[in-house]
């Protein structure tokens, strides 16, 4: 069968375009070909800075021939009417359609065929369309047409399009189409400067190999190996190691057709600047990679640069062009950081009053007076120094104000570290410096010193209370302030603790920091005030500053978005979410930890026999209460009259409940959760029995509404572990 | 590069030479080559023979040298490469050329950039130009890992849209004239060409005016006085715009639209020169550039209906 060869060549895309491009190229004439009834066998997809090519193999010759059936109208129908029916079908007359007999009567049937195209005129009419409605994520004119409507828009120049079809033993057509006075046709270019001349292209196969003679890899792929190889054996060459760097290896792919790889160097002086901003000035602004010495793990005077040409001065001009750039970009970055270390780090605070954090939450000076007085109301509870915490949190984000940050915001934090060691800060409060953004997405590490624990709760919890005070919380897909990743960090660095520690608190001072900003009340007087539990609302309302209706909800709210959080973090552990909801739907769960081991303690139950059929009793009891409560209108809570038990095992199950009851709550006092569920299991023989022996709807409406109390404390004394309503089956 | 040149004007050799040869060989592409504008603006696209001649549909194909001041940038005279005053060159065709990267890259081999030798790039860039109103596609041209040049189609000027898109080409002369000379400080680059006694420097023709401005933008530029300059050139900008109609209210065609625009240029010039100064605030500063765009593209109104601007 036929393949397809397809070719756009335009002026350079950006890198970061590339591979999306080639994908969307793929999809969207694959997914066009299956629609016309063409099923490929194939299909590829590349880019390379001037081009995106793709090769579609083993599509049929021809469409199939489409039959379809139309009914007309019943036998002896008036004139009109058939003569409407042989218009719309083609046919001649009345004998070319068949008659069709159903319990309506006879009726007239013609056949409609639609032979099929050729693919290659089909091509002819789906491509132009393609390249006309292609998904570029910012495209533009060009050139003389760019002054009249309908003119194409390409993500930069397109000059060519290559587009044949055909068998591998036969010579190829031309898929023939045009857009915007682009012909399609067979003729492509190589490389920009080693091999600029027009080449004549058959088909993919030859396509490839005509173009890595004139000095074009077509493959992303290809590419990216042979930089990666080249650049680990020139490192290895010289006794370094290349620091690999996947997202640099795919922009720098993406920026050349011809990838040759030479090293260049620097003066050993620039090693004083710390190793992370060394590599993003070189990285950053030069596209080029850095090396290592693999005995001490640090940075050697080398960059790895990749260049687009096989010069012919073997790469000296080159490099020493390079040298040249990063010299003058190192020194600047030297030069950042020796002027950023002759200021300490609080001298730079009063900036932050000109800085506003947001609109509504105020400046970033008064944010982090808040992180402070937050650190140090957590500091007890994660086993930190308040002195050393209070003072992490007065520092760390004073390096955003540093030159260097300035100029590399990814190294932001571990400046922070860099700039308080130099000043003699205690190690703790340093490293809180850099570690309090932790953690930043999934794979970052979490902090375990206890400082900047403290301090990365108080920054994050600050972030999530505000927000949610002034109702910003993330919407679908939306979540600007990456409040999210904030309750994701919280929930990681607490469980990671193995502490125990009530979100509640936390969150009632950090809504009463939020609630004094400008006003003359004292923290400890609005503190009391958000924690009683009946919130004078006047006091409250005079001292506010956000307008958050209803503090109670608020923290509410905010737990069940870590209730959330929590629920995906455990599902891609392997945990069931329902269990989840289960322990939640107790009320008062502020403490992950507690909430994690629950929900470990109860899945193990659940994994038991015990646990199934207790489930089921349970859920059986549930379900006959709520029928009843229904019919009768009322709840049958409070405790059973043991004088109307009647039978043996209406007595044995109240025993249990009350044993298993006491037994369960002493379990939980501990947070020994396994045994509070052993002690569920004790339900399971009496419930079962119950079930079995006794009619719940006695004639006796006496009896018959004791009995539903009892089914009542079997609800309830399984709410010492979990609500299990909330479990699914 | 043109082998006939006499040492002294060789690209490699002299500044001013470099500069000739550039503005040569864009003549030989049928460019009009412009002296620079006879005002004070922070870069040659400000220039009304790029600003407005890319708005409208007739052909424009042009080439100058334009002196730009970016008071921010002065440092009294004491980094390598950072000047508040310094030249572009500026290359505009409208439309743009099919073979517009090749001219530009016959250009470089014109200044002494051999693309044998060098490695030179068309890293993505885009453009975007908040105070006029400007936006296009582009790169930043690499010579060896050095930015050398900017390279721009330009899809909106003024608020209005290029029909047809101008192509425009802007060259930092002192780096790449740096580079080709193989100097490290802008102020040792050869001016002139000559050797000895005769040789003339950059530092010789501008270091003293950096120190001075760069006293000037950031210490003793009166404040008081550039605030009401701004609202003056303001204020005549709407003014000549006003008074531009020809029949009045009808706006169908324009007779002032190049004296209103010289205001715009001028507003941009205090604006730069007041931010130098520290005296505007963070969200001040959002509306003086709001300020300036509203001139500029009420100028570009006004552009597209003269004679040049194509009204009929």
């Amino acid at each position: 069968m036929p393949d397809l060869l397809l070719e756009l060549f335009s002026e350079e895309i950006p890198a970061r375009m590339q591979a999306k491009a080639a994908d969307d190229l793929r999809r969207m004439v694959t997914d066009k070909l299956v629609a016309e009834g063409l099923v490929y066998e194939g299909a590829k997809a590349f880019a390379t800075p001037r081009r995106l090519a793709l090769t579609v193999h083993g599509i049929p010759a021809r469409q199939p021939d489409l039959k379809t059936e139309r009914r007309g109208p019943k036998v002896g129908a008036p004139d009109a009417a058939v003569q409407g029916f042989l218009k719309a079908t083609g046919l001649k007359s009345l004998d070319e359609a068949k008659i069709q007999r159903d319990p309506k009567g006879d009726f007239y049937i013609g056949l409609i065929e639609k032979p099929g195209r050729d693919a290659i005129d089909v091509l002819a009419e789906i491509l132009p369309v393609i390249i006309r409605t292609f998904p570029w994520p910012k495209s533009m004119r060009w050139g003389a047409r760019s002054g009249k409507p309908g003119a194409l828009n390409w993500v930069r120049p397109l000059h060519a399009i290559t587009a044949t079809f055909g068998l591998e033993t036969e010579e190829p057509d031309v898929v023939k189409f045009e857009v915007d006075g682009i012909a399609s046709g067979q003729t492509t270019y190589g490389h920009r400067f080693l091999a600029p001349a027009p080449i004549s292209v058959r088909r993919f196969e030859d396509y490839e190999a005509k173009l890595l003679d004139a000095k074009v890899v077509l493959d992303p792929d290809r590419r990216k190996d042979a930089i990666l190889t080249d650049a680990k054996q020139l490192a290895f060459a010289q006794g370094f190691e290349l620091v690999e760097d996947q997202n640099l290896l795919d922009e720098v792919a993406g920026l050349v057709e011809w990838p040759i790889v030479l090293m260049g160097s620097f003066e050993p002086e620039f090693l004083k600047t710390p190793d992370e901003v060394i590599r993003a000035t070189i990285r950053n602004n030069q596209k080029c990679f850095v090396v290592r010495d693999p005995k001490t793990g640090k940075l050697a005077s080398k960059f790895i640069l990749v260049a687009n040409i096989e010069a012919t001065d073997g790469g000296k001009t080159i490099i020493a062009g390079n040298e040249r750039v990063i010299r003058a970009r190192l020194s600047d970055a030297k030069f950042f950081y020796e002027t950023d270390l002759k200021t300490k780090l609080e001298d730079r605070l009063p900036k932050f009053e000109q800085i506003v954090f947001h609109e509504k939450l105020g400046t970033q000076a008064e944010r982090i007076e808040r992180i402070e007085r937050l650190a140090a109301e957590i500091a007890p509870l994660v086993g930190a120094d308040v002195g050393k915490a209070t003072r992490a949190a007065h520092l760390a984000k004073a390096d955003l104000l540093t030159e260097v940050v300035g100029e590399f915001p990814e190294v932001q934090g571990l400046m922070g570290k860099y700039y308080a060691l130099a000043q003699g800060e205690d190690v703790s409060v340093a490293a809180a410096c850099e570690e309090h953004y932790k953690p930043q997405g999934p794979a970052d590490r979490v902090p375990t010193n206890p400082v900047s624990v403290a301090v990365a709760l108080a920054d994050k919890i600050d972030t999530l209370v505000g927000f949610w005070a002034i109702d910003e919380k993330p919407t679908g897909s939306k979540d600007p302030y990456a409040l999210r990743r904030a309750a994701l960090g919280v929930i990681r660095i607490v469980l990671e603790q193995s502490d125990r520690l009530s979100l509640t608190p936390i969150f009632q001072a950090a809504i009463a920091l939020h609630i004094m900003r400008g006003t003359d009340a004292t923290f400890e007087g609005i503190v009391a005030a958000v924690r009683n539990p009946a919130p004078n609302p006047t006091f409250l309302q005079k001292r506010k500053s956000i307008a958050a209706d209803n503090l109670v909800s608020l923290i509410g709210d905010l737990l069940a978005f870590f209730a959330d959080r929590l629920k995906v973090q455990l599902r891609e552990q392997g945990a069931r979410h329902d269990l989840v909801d289960a322990v939640f739907a107790l009320g008062g769960q502020d403490d992950l930890l507690m909430i994690v081991r629950r929900v470990e303690a109860l899945g193990k139950f659940l994994d038991s026999d015990d646990g199934k059929n207790l489930l089921a009793g349970t859920k059986r009891a549930s379900n006959i209460l709520s029928i009843e409560e229904k019919k009768d209108k009322r709840s049958f809570d409070g405790a059973p009259d043991a004088a109307l038990y009647s039978l043996a095992e209406e007595k044995a199950l109240a025993e249990a409940i009350g044993e298993v009851k006491a037994e369960a709550s002493a379990a939980v006092a501990k947070e020994d959760f396994a045994s509070a569920m052993s002690a569920m299991a004790k339900l399971r023989p009496p419930v079962d029995a119950f079930f079995d022996k006794v009619r719940v709807n006695d004639d006796d409406a006496k009896v018959r509404e004791n009995r539903l109390k009892l089914l009542n404390e079997i609800r309830s004394a399984t709410r010492a572990v979990a609500d299990f309503s909330k479990i699914q089956d | 590069m043109d082998a006939s040149l006499p040492a002294h004007m060789r690209p490699e050799r002299s500044f001013q030479g470099f500069i000739l040869a550039l503005q040569r060989f864009w003549a030989e592409q049928g460019c009009v080559i412009l002296q620079p504008y006879d005002m004070e603006m922070g870069a040659g696209t400000f220039h009304p023979a790029t600003t407005l001649r890319a708005l409208g549909p007739k052909p424009w194909n042009a080439a100058y040298v334009q002196p730009s001041r970016r008071p921010k940038d002065g440092r009294y005279g004491e980094n390598p490469n950072r000047m508040q005053h310094y030249y572009q060159f500026q290359v505009i065709m409208k439309p743009s050329p099919p073979n517009l990267q090749e001219l530009y890259l016959k250009s470089l081999a014109a200044i002494g950039i051999d693309s044998a030798v060098h490695d030179i790039r068309f890293v993505e860039d885009d453009w975007e130009s908040p105070t006029l109103g400007a936006w296009g596609l582009g790169w930043e041209c690499w010579c060896d890992g050095m930015e050398v040049s900017q390279f721009t189609y330009f899809q909106q000027v003024a608020g209005f849209e290029c029909a047809p898109v101008a192509g425009e080409l802007t060259y930092g002369l002192e780096r790449l004239a740096m580079y080709v000379q193989g100097v490290d400080r802008v102020y040792d680059l050869n001016f002139n060409g000559r050797e000895g006694d005769a040789k003339v420097t950059y530092g010789d023709v501008f270091l003293q005016a950096e120190q001075e401005y760069s006293r000037h933008n950031f210490e003793y530029a009166d404040t008081a006085m550039l605030f009401e300059q701004f609202k003056m050139a303001e204020l005549a900008c709407r003014k000549y715009l006003d008074a531009g109609w020809r029949d009045g209210g009808n706006r169908k065609q324009h007779l002032m639209a190049l004296p209103a625009y010289d205001q715009c240029i001028k507003a941009s010039h205090v604006f730069n020169l007041l931010d130098a100064r520290g005296v505007i605030s963070v969200t001040e500063r959002q509306s003086y550039i709001l300020r300036v765009r509203e001139l500029a593209k009420a100028c570009g109104e006004a552009w597209i209906h003269t004679e040049a601007g194509g009204a009929a």
